[in-house]
């Protein structure tokens, strides 16, 4: 079976000359052996920590010391990882590469708690804030807090360590990307009108609360209950003067995610609705003044001679759905005239799979265009799902350009 | 397991909200509206309850972007004799505001949802905006607007967390409108006549694995009926099938068909995918049915990138199918 899927995209990847000082290195592959960072970004169930974590084996087979950080993988891609137990310091993975291969996984509770110790004044204030249950229900439920955190382990790894490059897969939320809005989205949250009216009691100014917040919180206090209110006046407490310190580390962090050493590769399927998705993260990367530098699309059914047929029109990717297209309806023609007998059933197979082949061609061509110059992976359906190096590398033959 | 039911109008009757949950990828979307359009199929008036914003769902019924207001998303009647399928969205803020409203509180609701005040709120209580959807839900259930709401769940993992939400809550509020609010939840949820979870699957390795861990998380954890589990994107058997050339050669021969060259490679190679993909899946079909026992709706798999309202027919059908045979199982 020969899948032989188009590469639209590398013709576009060519035009960026200058850069290209061996035209033979795959421009992704150039992208691990180059970059310090790369993050894999995308929606859930399109193969965004299996890519990943092949992103990460390259740059181990490249000579690099080279750190992958998952969130969630899926159970036997976990222990082929050695990340059988939660465990928030990276582990080694022995194997046969130049460099180093290592894998952690995101603990969002540690990793914020590191954070807070970090920039506590005294070891005092950082303890009444980890005992404080509203800082418990933060670090764990605070919409974007693992987002944010993934971003902070990031830049910790990058910057306290001596890793060459970091991999980071994104949670599988619409909201993965709000960590692009880390600083601002802190600042609403801690410098809220809440937060300084909670406050204002621990300097002794009960009475300058106004009547009318008072009122405010009395009626919150019964709807969700007193306790709940007094852990979160206590937080507040507790955080003040603390901002400052996060609010200059999330700039940081986000520094590091727009600076040239990172490269943000988007990771798809070839479904209207997942395309979609990522047109929207590319979109969003884009506001942020982040370029995509990477797109890989997993699980493409391969168009079985169809793209092969209409010779010089399928190269580009507009081009190579039409042929298909066409390709596929002719064989649906020569399905339904055979229809009855065994060779109508395998005309009926092979325009089912083409007509498959060409929608998903047809939405896959725009997306190469939103992120155009960047280079385009095509990985195929593959035999089994991806749990051991040999998986591993052999998505990687298709991800770096190397299958056939 | 709590339900076989004699024929669709029974089996949608037994209890009249069903979650639809399972990871991202899987095509939770797809089997919503599927069962949605089967039951109106069936005779049955239903409402589809979003919480998640943005999804493909109205497009499968070919129309546009749902709100919070409820739209019709496909009217009933017509050759089919079949029942409106309804829709809307629900959000926590806008559920919260009601909620105040309904209880004396509309003084401050707007205040707490437009100051941001919410967020605060909802970190000091996760699961409070669980719980005002929930909630919400559950007002629909007992108001009888419709005969079945299908709940297109958050995805897994969070569908548990969210599931979970009542249970958890009730530890961290102990009094008030927001504890009261959790028991009636929970009680919704725990009763297996009003309330079942329809699990939504591949037959892939993975989502086999994920579908399997979150059905016994949410019987441990939440308490929770389960009902069949749906299993999306099954092929469906064609005759005929060949994988060797020479053989593709032998059948255009017997129907008197001449191949174009490379052909018989093609259409070969093309029958090896399917003929294999149904190995797979048939393997795990089999460890699903092992490690699950629950009863399987299965799905055919659509040829396609997107499900349209042809496509919805097709896979609504094909699940009537699958619950009219489902009857003659042993309980």
């Amino acid at each position: 079976m020969s899948p032989a899927p188009v590469r639209p995209a590398a013709d576009g990847a060519d035009a960026d000359a200058d850069a290209v000082p061996t035209s033979e290195t795959d421009p992704l592959e150039r992208l691990v052996a180059e970059r310090s960072i790369v993050v894999c970004c995308g929606s859930g169930g399109v193969g965004k920590t299996t890519t990943a974590a092949v992103v990460a084996l390259e740059g181990a087979r490249l000579g690099r010391k080279t750190v992958v950080v998952t969130i969630d993988p899926a159970k036997r891609l976990a222990d082929a990882l050695g990340l059988a137990g939660l465990t928030d310091t990276p582990s080694r993975i022995d194997g046969d590469w130049p460099g180093e291969l290592w894998a952690t996984m995101l603990d969002t509770k540690s990793t914020f708690d590191a954070l807070v110790a970090k920039h506590a004044a005294t070891p005092e204030q950082g303890e009444r804030i980890l005992a404080n249950g509203f800082y418990r229900n933060i670090s764990g439920a605070l919409s974007g807090t693992q987002e944010y955190m993934a971003m902070e382990k990031l830049y910790e790894l990058h910057d306290e360590t001596d890793f060459d490059l970091v991999v980071v897969d994104t949670p599988p939320t619409r909201h993965a990307l709000d960590f692009l809005d880390a600083p601002r989205r802190l600042s609403r949250f801690l410098e809220h009108r809440l937060f300084r009216m909670l406050v204002a009691p621990s300097r002794g100014l009960v009475k300058a609360v106004n009547v009318a917040a008072q009122t405010f919180l009395r009626t919150v206090s019964k709807v969700v209950g007193g306790d709940v209110v007094e852990d979160a006046i206590a937080f507040f407490q507790a955080f003040e003067g603390m901002e400052e310190g996060f609010r200059t580390r999330a700039a940081r962090v986000n520094e590091l995610l727009a600076a040239p050493e990172t490269a943000f590769v988007l990771v798809a399927s070839p479904r209207r609705d997942t395309v979609e998705e990522a047109h929207f993260f590319a979109d969003r990367l884009h506001e942020a003044g982040i370029t995509v530098q990477g797109l890989v699309v997993n699980r493409v059914h391969p168009p079985f001679g169809a793209a092969t047929t209409g010779g010089a029109d399928a190269t580009s990717p507009s081009g190579a759905a039409a042929v298909t297209a066409a390709v596929a309806a002719g064989t649906a023609r020569r399905a339904e005239t055979l229809e009855g007998t065994d060779i109508g059933g395998l005309y009926r197979n092979l325009a089912d799979f083409q007509a498959v082949a060409s929608r998903e061609q047809a939405h896959l061509a725009g997306l190469a265009d939103a992120v155009a110059p960047a280079p385009v992976a095509w990985v195929p359906f593959l035999r089994s799902d991806v749990h051991d190096i040999a998986g591993m590398d052999e998505v990687a033959r298709y991800v770096f350009n190397r299958a056939d | 397991m709590t339900i076989f039911a004699v024929d669709p109008e029974q089996f949608f009757a037994a209890s009249r909200l069903v979650i639809v949950a399972g990871k991202g990828g899987v095509g939770k979307t797809t089997a919503s509206a599927t069962l949605a359009r089967a039951a109106a199929l069936a005779g049955l008036s239903t409402l589809i309850v979003e919480v998640e914003g943005k999804s493909g769902l109205p497009a499968m019924f070919g129309q546009g972007e749902l709100g919070y207001d409820e739209v019709v998303l496909s009217r009933g009647g017509g050759p089919d004799g079949a029942a409106d399928v309804r829709a809307r969205t629900l959000t926590a803020d806008a559920a919260l505001l009601e909620y105040l409203r309904d209880h004396g509180w509309s003084r401050i609701s707007k205040r707490l949802v437009s100051s941001g005040a919410l967020d605060v709120v909802a970190t000091a209580a996760p699961g409070i905006k669980d719980i005002l959807l929930l909630g919400k839900v559950k007002q629909l259930e007992r108001e009888g607007l419709a005969d079945v709401i299908v709940l297109d769940a958050p995805a897994a993992g969070h569908a548990i967390t969210f599931l979970q939400s009542a249970r958890s809550l009730l530890d961290t509020v102990s009094v008030g409108p927001i504890n009261a609010q959790a028991r009636d939840v929970l009680e919704l949820l725990e009763d297996h006549e009003r309330c079942q979870v329809m699990l939504v699957t591949l037959p892939e390795e993975t989502p086999v694995n994920e579908a399997v861990e979150t059905a016994f998380s949410l019987e441990d954890r939440v308490g929770i009926g389960l009902g069949p589990i749906v299993v999306n994107g099954v092929y469906p058997t064609v005759d005929g099938l060949v994988s060797d050339p020479a053989a593709v050669t032998a059948a255009a021969d017997a129907a008197d068909v001449s191949l174009r060259a490379g052909e018989a490679d093609a259409l070969a190679a093309a029958a090896a995918f399917r003929l294999d993909r149904m190995q797979l899946q048939a393997e795990q079909l089999g460890r699903l049915e092992a490690q699950l026992p629950l009863p399987q709706l299965r799905l055919p798999f659509q040829f396609t990138t997107e499900i349209g309202p042809a496509e919805l027919d097709v896979l609504a059908r094909a699940m009537l199918a699958g619950i009219e045979s489902l009857a003659g199982l042993p309980q």
